[in-house]
């Protein structure tokens, strides 16, 4: 199966869900680990208020994809993207870009829960300190609308000052999602946010994604394509550093259109 | 299609796929059964295809259940969940099938030799119900190979098993404005007419469901030419 043949296709061009504005568009994105190429002519654009989700084996390239869109691999040496990631009129691979800012408009929540080893509302105003000067007052208004948002005030309220630390693995991580959500990005990207989560906890974050959508565009990676299924409006299909299908959700988990894809949705790759 | 990673997988998809084929065998069996005392020749044929109805009902309730078993357990996407989707849908029309199929042996039971007029229209009765045999089996036949351009030859078929029960109905209409008598006579032929009919519409849903799960696209209210096209696009 030739993968360079699947990535020139005409249509990869212009990889857009129609339906919604793009919030992101990547265009011609290469990526490099060193002289290792891990992103490949990547063209797609990720709809705004909208869930899109990548899929693919280890490897492929999914969440390499996911960190340069806020463009986290900066802070490794030796890792360099190419081409346009147009976020807000601007490319964000410019020399010039505040990364500061750039993260706190595309905020990230990351495979394991990492609160800070500090207090809940200390976990959620540090962030917001950084960006904002906010009096007393509006810093617990804002701690308060964030933990709401996340889904969590009612369990923290009473709980404020003890240590983020001492919160269970779901609770950790609808922390570091309203730590995210506290500085008002206007993108959330999540790499695997629940593959350390019990199903419980799993299910309140994915009613927590469909709630956030209305607000925010979001970005997911997950290695579980039912969660794919379920939580998001487009799928982008990834392999070997190569977007190999992107569309609407619905199509791609009935009939999607290329066989790679197929195979392994279906459980038969390999 | 490759296999599953999971071998376990595979196996359970085979197991519906094959009850899909014994089922549809006996719903065969149990119609060539009824053909053959529509033709006179069986009289016992009668207990056997009340018997096979009974065997497909519980083919119909173990498939079902396998199915489900299958959803709830492997999640399936694509390519498979449009098999599993399309075997309850193909079990459900077999299923009707067969009791189609009772309904012409039993009505067939009833006028045996009680009028003059059923040896009159027998042969266009027998007639109808072998090509509606046969499109039962080629319909099945397309879903053995997947076949989506076979599957659109057996919708084009329904239309003669339309016509063939169109026909019947013009002729049976005329003998009993002849003769009144023969209305009781007719009317169970009518019975046993549209039931032929209605094996042939439960094949035609059957090639149809196979168009489904192979090109994945609903075609069920299209016209033959739209799904001659779809077929033939790639």
């Amino acid at each position: 199966m030739n993968f360079e043949t699947v990535a020139a296709r005409p249509e990869a061009e212009a990889a857009s869900p129609n339906e919604a504005p793009p919030k992101i568009s990547c265009r011609k994105l290469d990526f490099f680990y060193g002289k290792f190429q891990g992103l490949k002519d990547i063209a797609l654009d990720i709809a705004e208020r909208r869930v899109t989700a990548f899929i693919g084996p280890s490897g492929c390239g999914k969440s390499t994809l996911l960190r340069t869109l806020n463009r986290m691999y900066s802070l490794y040496p030796g890792q360099r993207a190419t081409g346009e990631i147009i976020f807000n009129g601007q490319n964000i691979l410019d020399p010039g870009v505040d990364l500061n800012m750039l993260r706190a408009k595309v905020g990230m929540v990351f495979q394991k829960p990492t609160p800070f080893p500090m207090s809940i509302y200390d976990n959620i105003a540090f962030g917001v300190s950084l960006y904002e000067n906010l009096s007393q007052r509006d810093m617990d208004e804002r701690v308060e609308w964030a933990l709401t948002k996340a889904a969590m005030w009612g369990e923290a309220k009473d709980k404020l000052k003890q240590s983020g630390m001492a919160l269970s693995g779901g609770q950790q991580q609808r922390l570091c999602i309203a730590r995210a959500v506290a500085v008002k990005p206007e993108v959330l990207l999540l790499d695997e946010p629940t593959s350390a989560l019990d199903p419980i906890s799993t299910a309140k974050i994915e009613e927590l994604i469909s709630e956030l959508k209305e607000e925010y565009t979001i970005a997911i990676v997950t290695h579980n394509m039912q969660q794919a299924a379920r939580v998001s409006d487009y799928t982008a299909y990834m392999y070997l550093g190569l977007l190999i299908e992107f569309g609407a959700t619905d199509t791609l988990f009935l009939k999607p259109k290329r066989k790679e894809t197929e195979d392994y949705i279906t459980g038969r790759f390999g | 299609m490759n296999e599953h990673t999971y071998k376990q997988f595979d196996a359970e998809m085979e197991a519906i796929r094959s009850g899909v084929l014994a089922m549809g065998g006996l719903v065969e069996t149990q119609l060539s059964r009824a053909i053959a005392l529509l033709a006179d020749d069986d009289h016992d044929a009668i207990d056997l295809v009340g018997a096979d109805e009974k065997q497909i009902n519980q083919m119909q309730v173990n498939l079902d259940q396998m199915c489900s078993q299958i959803i709830a357990r492997r999640q399936p996407t694509a390519i498979d969940l449009r098999f599993v989707l399309m075997i309850t849908k193909i079990v459900n029309e077999l299923e009707r099938v067969g009791d189609e199929v009772k309904k012409i042996a039993y009505k067939t039971a009833q006028i045996r030799g009680a009028d003059s007029l059923n040896h009159v229209r027998r042969y266009d009765v027998i007639r109808a119900a072998e090509r509606a045999r046969e499109m039962l089996q080629m319909s099945l036949d397309t879903f053995a190979r997947l076949d989506a351009g076979a599957a659109a030859e057996v919708i084009d078929r329904d239309e003669d098993i339309d016509a063939a029960f169109l026909a019947i109905m013009r002729q049976l209409i005329s003998y009993m404005m002849e003769d009144p008598r023969t209305i009781t006579a007719a009317l169970e032929i009518v019975f046993i007419a549209k039931s032929i009919e209605r094996v042939g519409d439960h094949a035609k849903n059957i090639a149809e469901a196979v168009v489904q799960v192979v090109k994945g696209i609903d075609v069920r209210h299209a016209s033959s030419d739209q799904i001659r096209a779809e077929v033939a696009g790639e």
